[in-house]
């Protein structure tokens, strides 16, 4: 199978919009006939993602790679940065703002929730520079 | 038991949404978007007191039958919108959230 390629802006201040970009992988999944808990599992791992870019990052980009074995998504950032990625990892840690947090983020579930749901992840992170994060799912389960 | 049957059979009320998924996976309470991301289980009947964009969008993506919105809170209208557009049922009800639960649980019949 030829691999497909997505690109998406995610907008830094709007976080009604976040959801769109897995939104749309997720329909192409379902259409490809991927079995619905893999695609239920790129589908929380990138909305998740999509959420840091918003409220953590000022906004990014992410580029969906898509083949026949797996999915792979890189999100980037160029916001402030996370100083320890170790507890940032951790459960119910967040530095989400009170506005994040009045919408329902902020529960310090966002990167564990990603790790979970991924086969493979790695995060990169500047201070001041900005954050990349790549996660890949196998599409066998 | 399908979406639309729930809310006939605990007299909830049908924001936006055709109704028509069948409730199988249990019933899921949770606020904190983050925790129903990546707890609630699929095809569940998820109640909450969030009623905005983005509870849409958790809806869509951690694939729940749909949402209970408890405590008479409102459901944005842009968040209706999208509900629509999306195909994501939001019933509502006045009970909080632990009496609406009740009402799910005794209707699909996990509770007698």
């Amino acid at each position: 199978m030829s691999g497909l390629h997505y690109h998406y802006q995610v907008p830094g201040d709007d976080v009604t919009r976040a959801g769109e970009a897995s939104g749309a992988v997720k329909s192409t999944l379902k259409k490809m006939g991927i079995p619905p808990q893999v695609v239920r599992r790129v589908a929380i791992a990138m909305y998740e993602g999509e959420i840091n870019l918003v409220i953590h990052g000022g906004g990014g980009e992410i580029d969906v790679d898509i083949d026949g074995a797996t999915v792979r998504m890189v999100l980037r950032d160029q916001g402030p940065g996370i100083p320890d990625i170790q507890k940032a990892m951790e459960e119910g840690w967040s530095t989400a703002s009170d506005s994040a947090r009045s919408l329902g983020f902020g529960a310090g579930m966002g990167l564990p929730n990603m790790k979970k749901n991924t086969d493979e992840m790695t995060v990169e992170s500047t201070v001041g520079e900005g954050t990349t994060v790549t996660m890949v799912v196998r599409l066998g389960g | 038991m399908t979406v639309k049957e729930l809310a006939a059979a605990c007299g909830f009320d049908v924001a936006c949404g055709e109704g028509d998924r069948e409730v199988t996976g249990g019933i899921y309470c949770c606020d904190l978007l983050s925790i129903v991301m990546g707890r609630a289980p699929a095809d569940c009947a998820w109640v909450t007191v969030m009623g905005n964009l983005n509870s849409i969008a958790v809806s869509v993506l951690a694939d729940t039958a749909c949402i209970v919105l408890a405590e008479g809170m409102a459901l944005d209208d842009d968040a209706r919108a999208r509900g629509e557009q999306q195909g994501v049922t939001v019933l509502k009800t006045s009970l909080p959230v632990y009496q609406a639960s009740m009402a799910v649980a005794k209707a699909i019949g996990i509770l007698q």
